[in-house]
């Protein structure tokens, strides 16, 4: 198997889609002829020149003209520029996305992908670091898929391209340089199946996107010390596999949950809740979250690091809930 | 006026039967018969009838929360659409999307809409898909002068010009954002003037004159089939009745309503199909009785519908799985 990186990965799922399929088309800020701003799209630079095209700051009519599009019969891939101006058109999403199949009685299918970067990254400051993906698993009507290696994002995206459901897709800036083995061969993976990147039995850490990396390098420290974690890459967050994370933590008996968003609300609490509902008796101590501190992104490295979480959060929050 | 009697006399059905369903939903609404809010399209008829007269069935439109004529026009099934009113599943959505999100996709229609201007980048993004398969259908995106001054109004409007999309802007210059005055809340007099910002055509016509609404809209229609690029039409009529049924109405004078309803479109264009003995009393009641009929029986196959369940409630959000239980 060849090794390529995230961003390539995403490319070949778009190209080889676009091949066997003409009503794909996909557009977006600095995508056709810059590749994207973090190079999501370089791959696909010079091809399809009719079906990738670059458009104007205007993001309300950018998803929401997905909307129009996919009503008639076309399949748009939106790259939305940064996670953080999903808010200057979110009307379009949350109130037309999300609502019009169910409110129409079950008419048309929305087969629409919007994509593009989240997380944060080198002092990109409060307005270019956020994680937003916790308000689409909150408002009915999306599903939303958050990759975390080059070979989730090529079957992800694929499977996302072939079905008649609007999806919402986030890639954390930090990822798309990353190398992974990739097959050649045609693969999909379904949505709502989470992956365990690391097995365990002491304590379950379920994370997604760049918090992956974060508790694949945590889990690597608590080794030394004889704790062994298992991690499970959720996926996708609409739908996610909440039998796989019970299992687990029916092995475990241990929850710590790892996110970059806000703490304060952010999907963990979700997470956390649901597992409590549903098996409590399985757990030997309080599960605990870990995510950003509840702050808009400071702008100072040294103050963006205090914000963030990272690896050593994880490590302490399993010795906590091991404690 | 020289068209033939058939056209003319389709052109007044359409209004009569539009006005005839607004009258019913009014009865019912205030007799506590449906719940919701119903917004009425009364003196307003002759935009929809006009415009969409020139389009075909596979052609498509955008509403508004004040959308049943647009339907109606369009070729909306009546009884459906008096379903969906009263909440049953035989309605067009079943019960789950009631008189502001009406909808019909396989005659064009992608929806009534309950935000102001949620129609207008959904409309384009349908002029765009359009392009990209490159057939020489057409959108049309209705929507009010209180749409005109939301940012989803510029957006599109730059977006359809700068790709040269079919789409047909129709600002339905109804003197009214809710309860305030367009002129208290509108820039410039003439809605279509912002049609240059966006170097398009913008015209400002008569909105009670559905000859006149016919042959702009056939035009701009032609433009855009024809690869044309998009337009601004603005039609300028007034809403006689409140923004809602139940509307107290504070902000203006009833005298005010008096005087416009003297110029309202049905009557309007009676009085010319009759100048022009193209309708004689005769015909003109039988119109008006078939409309009324056929609207009564709407309500009757209303009525007679089934409730939904409750797990109706749960279905449909998605197409691949049920979407509610995780």
């Amino acid at each position: 198997m060849r090794e390529i990186t995230f961003a390539e990965a995403l490319g070949e799922a778009i190209s080889e889609e676009m091949e066997k399929d003409p009503t794909i088309f996909t557009y977006g800020e600095d995508i056709a002829k810059q590749g994207g701003i973090f190079g999501a799209y370089k791959s696909l630079l010079g091809k399809f020149p009719e079906r990738i095209f670059d458009t104007p700051i205007s993001e309300e009519v950018i998803y929401g003209s997905a909307l129009g599009a996919a009503l008639v019969g076309m399949r748009p891939i939106v790259e939305f520029h940064f996670a953080d101006f999903l808010f200057t058109g979110i009307q379009s999403i949350t109130l037309q996305i999300e609502k019009i199949r169910y409110m129409t009685g079950g008419q048309g299918k929305l087969h629409l992908l919007l994509r593009g970067p989240d997380g944060i990254s080198n002092s990109a400051a409060a307005q270019h670091s956020e994680s937003i993906e916790t308000i689409f698993m909150h408002t009915p009507g999306i599903k939303v898929i958050i990759p975390s290696t080059p070979y989730d994002i090529k079957g992800l995206i694929k499977t996302a391209l072939k079905g008649d459901d609007p999806v919402i897709c986030f890639e954390h800036k930090m990822l798309y340089k990353i190398k992974g083995l990739v097959p050649e061969e045609e693969y999909t993976i379904p949505l709502g199946v989470a992956d365990i990147k690391k097995e365990g039995n002491d304590v379950t850490i379920v994370t997604m996107s760049h918090m992956v990396h974060e508790s694949l390098k945590a889990a690597e420290e608590l080794e030394k010390e004889d704790i062994c974690a298992e991690v499970i890459d959720l996926r996708t967050l609409v739908p996610w596999d909440k039998n796989k994370v019970i299992e687990s933590v029916k092995k475990t008996n241990h929850l710590v949950v790892a996110h970059e968003t806000w703490k304060r609300a952010g999907w963990g609490a979700e997470i956390t809740s649901v597992v409590q509902e549903e098996a409590l008796d399985y757990l030997d101590a309080p599960i605990i979250r870990v995510g950003a501190k509840n702050v808009p992104m400071p702008f100072a490295p040294q103050l963006q690091d205090f914000v963030t979480p990272n690896y050593k959060d994880i490590i302490d929050a399993v010795k906590k809930v091991l404690r | 006026m020289s068209y033939p009697k058939d056209f003319l006399l389709n052109l007044y059905k359409t209004m009569v039967r539009i006005r005839n369903f607004e009258i019913m939903a009014e009865k019912l609404f205030l007799e506590g018969e449906l719940p919701g809010f119903i917004h009425l399209y009364i003196g307003e008829e002759a935009i929809a009838t006009g415009v969409i007269a020139d389009l075909r069935k596979d052609d498509f439109i955008t509403s508004t929360h004040r959308g049943h004529g647009h339907m109606i026009a369009k070729g909306a099934n009546i009884n459906r659409m008096m379903a969906e009113l009263y909440g049953r599943t035989t309605g067009y959505c079943k019960g789950k999307g009631g008189s502001m999100h009406i909808a019909d996709f396989s005659i064009g229609v992608l929806g009534a809409n309950g935000v102001v201007g949620g129609g207008l980048p959904i409309a384009v993004g349908a002029g765009l898909g359009i392009k990209m398969k490159k057939t020489d259908q057409v959108v049309v995106a209705f929507f009010g002068d209180g749409a005109s001054n939301t940012g989803a109004f510029h957006e599109s409007l730059n977006f359809a010009s700068i790709y040269k999309l079919p789409v047909i802007f129709v600002v339905e210059n109804n003197k009214f954002a809710s309860t305030a005055t367009t002129k208290e809340t509108t820039s410039i007099e003439n809605i279509s003037d912002r049609a240059v910002g966006y170097g398009i055509p913008g015209i400002t016509i008569d909105g009670n004159d559905v000859i006149t609404i016919y042959e702009t809209a056939k035009e701009m229609i032609k433009r855009a089939r024809e690869d044309g690029g998009p337009s601004l039409i603005e039609a300028k009529t007034y809403r006689i009745k409140g923004h809602f049924v139940g509307d107290p109405e504070l902000y203006r004078d009833k005298k005010e309503v008096e005087e416009f309803w003297l110029n309202e479109p049905i009557r309007k264009f009676e009085k010319k199909l009759v100048e022009e003995k193209m309708l004689n009393e005769t015909e003109k009641r039988k119109i008006w009785e078939d409309a009324q009929k056929e609207i009564e029986e709407a309500v009757t196959f209303a009525k007679e519908s089934p409730v939904p369940n409750n797990e109706d409630a749960l279905t449909d959000l998605f197409v691949n799985d049920s979407g509610y239980d995780y």
